[in-house]
């Protein structure tokens, strides 16, 4: 067993992502995520494994920093919250058409703008569809505990690696700043230069040996025929994450009439909602998404062939409930899919949602 | 066993790293924790307040709109959670500066005065050990050993010699807590 600590979720990332073995942090602060940065400067990671943190001069170097680190086969990221997210997305488009590596956090606030500093689901859009501008997509864990915060750091990394792809991290400022019980993972080393080369020497800027051609590193293709085919290795690579990657729990969903969808801090609440409702005679499940894209379509369908409705519960206007509806819809079924949320910072409380499950789908 | 609480009060007062204590001292006997903070502007008006759930099984919901036990330690916080202590909870408060008791018939009160006290002790700043102490008192859910482990945990070296100190306040605040209203 790994060592037990009570963290905040964003000191877990900040040591998660020194013990995974982490090259590279480039940031820049933005509350509610400014401890992850604080953390990493406090724990001086590059006399300990040789990490580098940097705090650059805008979310707009870092993200390029990033992008520079990741071409290099090295295992980099970044965190921000919302409004720094935005102003990342250009540079996340760019390593998705150049095909890199890396981990971007985005530990979300209340928007549109500048908004609120308090937690919001709100990104649901921008992460699961990309983000900036192509047909591109990211893979999106949605950690829901502190323990979770530890464990995706490692598996985001190793998502990426394995589809050259950037992953993202979406979490929310509750996620952030609670603290709770969190074991965490041991040390890996960083990998060595013989180690990266032998691994990503394929396409990583790691020294060109005479005997191959050179690795360029690059989103830019004016031949359009080479940019279409391209694009058509970038859908196919996606069309793999949906087959091999969809990670998702189930609560009390055997023998449900209703299900509620819901990821992150919301799916927390919704565990109690569901504990409440149950005491009160109410059949209900919870479906957590754990990956956010890949989304779990399947198990929709499947739970939709059995229940009566679904009840999507966001900190935001309704996003997620466009995917479940998606999902319903390809599987062939017709279920009623309804929403609740809050937003501009405001996170719903369990005995809500029963009030808006019953008001709903459960009028007596 | 859970037990979901709201610690509030204002800034200064030590209730978030009263909150701390609790959770540490609650990993200690192996049980999950989670400790929800206030943060933001929220905190920078004055009042600062944490969600504190201490239980034997995976914790839910972080955020409750009702909860088994309530330290309240100025009139602000005594007005937003009193309604939302479960009945037959526990409303635990300091009387300082306080001008509208609480009401509630259907709830445990109890009352300790953790500011007097500390100033008597002469460190205003064991004031939120005295309280925690009554809090142990009323829900005796963890030991005194394994809050002295919370405490080795969650202070930092350098205050360590403090500890005795912060101890004997929690006796002080075991000793001192006063029944209002039992149901």
């Amino acid at each position: 067993m790994g060592e037990l600590r009570l963290m905040k979720g964003n000191e877990v990332l900040a040591e998660a992502a020194i013990r995974c073995g982490c090259d590279g942090y480039f940031g820049y602060p933005i509350t509610p995520q400014s401890e992850v940065m604080e953390t990493l400067m406090q724990r001086q990671p590059w006399d300990e494994t040789g990490m580098v943190v940097l705090q650059a001069e805008s979310e707009v170097a870092s993200i390029n920093m990033v992008y520079g680190a990741a071409a290099a086969g090295k295992k980099a990221m970044t965190s921000s919250s919302s409004p720094g997210i935005s102003l990342m997305t250009e540079g996340i488009s760019y390593i998705a058409g150049a095909e890199l590596p890396c981990l971007i956090i985005n530990v979300q606030r209340g928007g549109p703008g500048l908004g609120t500093i308090q937690p919001s689901q709100a990104d649901y859009f921008q992460a699961v569809k990309g983000g900036g501008h192509g047909d591109y997509k990211l893979l999106v864990l949605a950690p829901a505990s502190v323990q979770e915060m530890n464990d995706f750091v490692d598996l985001a990394f190793e998502l990426a690696f394995k589809y050259r792809n950037p992953a993202m991290i979406l979490a929310d400022g509750a996620l952030g700043q609670m603290m709770e019980k969190v074991e965490l993972s041991d040390y890996k080393p960083r990998w060595t230069k013989e180690e990266i080369h032998e691994k990503w020497g394929s396409w990583a800027t790691t020294g060109k040996p005479a005997s191959r051609k050179k690795n360029i590193i690059t989103s830019l293709e004016l031949d359009s025929d080479i940019m279409e085919a391209n694009n058509r290795r970038f859908q196919a690579k996606y069309k793999q994450m949906e087959q091999e990657e969809v990670r998702y729990e189930l609560i009390e969903c055997d023998d449900a009439d209703y299900i509620i969808v819901a990821f992150g801090t919301s799916s927390r609440i919704c565990q109690k909602s569901v504990e409440i409702a149950r005491a009160q005679g109410l059949k209900v499940g919870l479906l957590r998404p754990i990956t956010l894209f890949p989304f779990p379509k399947k198990i929709v369908g499947e739970l939709a062939a059995k229940t009566k409705g679904f009840l999507s519960v966001e900190m935001n206007a309704g996003q997620m409930v466009e995917d479940i509806k998606l999902a319903i819809y390809d599987a062939g079924h017709h279920v009623p899919v309804e929403y609740f949320g809050r937003m501009g910072g405001i996170i719903p409380t369990p005995g809500e949602v029963v009030d808006s499950l019953k008001n709903k789908f459960h009028k007596e | 066993m859970t037990e979901e609480m709201i610690i509030a009060g204002f800034g200064g007062q030590g209730v978030l790293s009263m909150g701390k204590i609790l959770a540490y001292s609650g990993i200690m006997e192996d049980k999950e924790v989670t400790w929800f903070p206030s943060y933001g502007p929220e905190m920078r008006g004055g009042t600062a307040n944490v969600t504190v759930i201490i239980s034997d099984n995976r914790i839910s919901s972080p955020i409750l709109h009702e909860f088994d036990t309530a330290i309240i330690l100025n009139q602000q916080s005594l007005n937003k959670f009193e309604k939302m202590v479960k009945p037959g909870g526990v409303l635990l408060y300091d009387p300082n500066g306080i001008s509208k008791p609480p009401t509630r018939t259907d709830i445990n009160i109890y009352k300790v005065e953790g500011t007097k006290t500390a100033v008597e002790m002469g460190n205003p700043r064991v004031f939120n050990m005295i309280v925690f102490g009554s809090y142990l008192k009323v829900r005796p859910i963890l030991s005194l050993d394994n809050v002295e482990k919370g405490l080795q945990k969650s202070l930092p070296e350098r205050y360590h010699r403090l500890i005795p100190l912060n101890l004997e306040a929690i006796k002080k605040g075991e000793e001192i807590v006063e029944s209002i209203q039992t149901v």
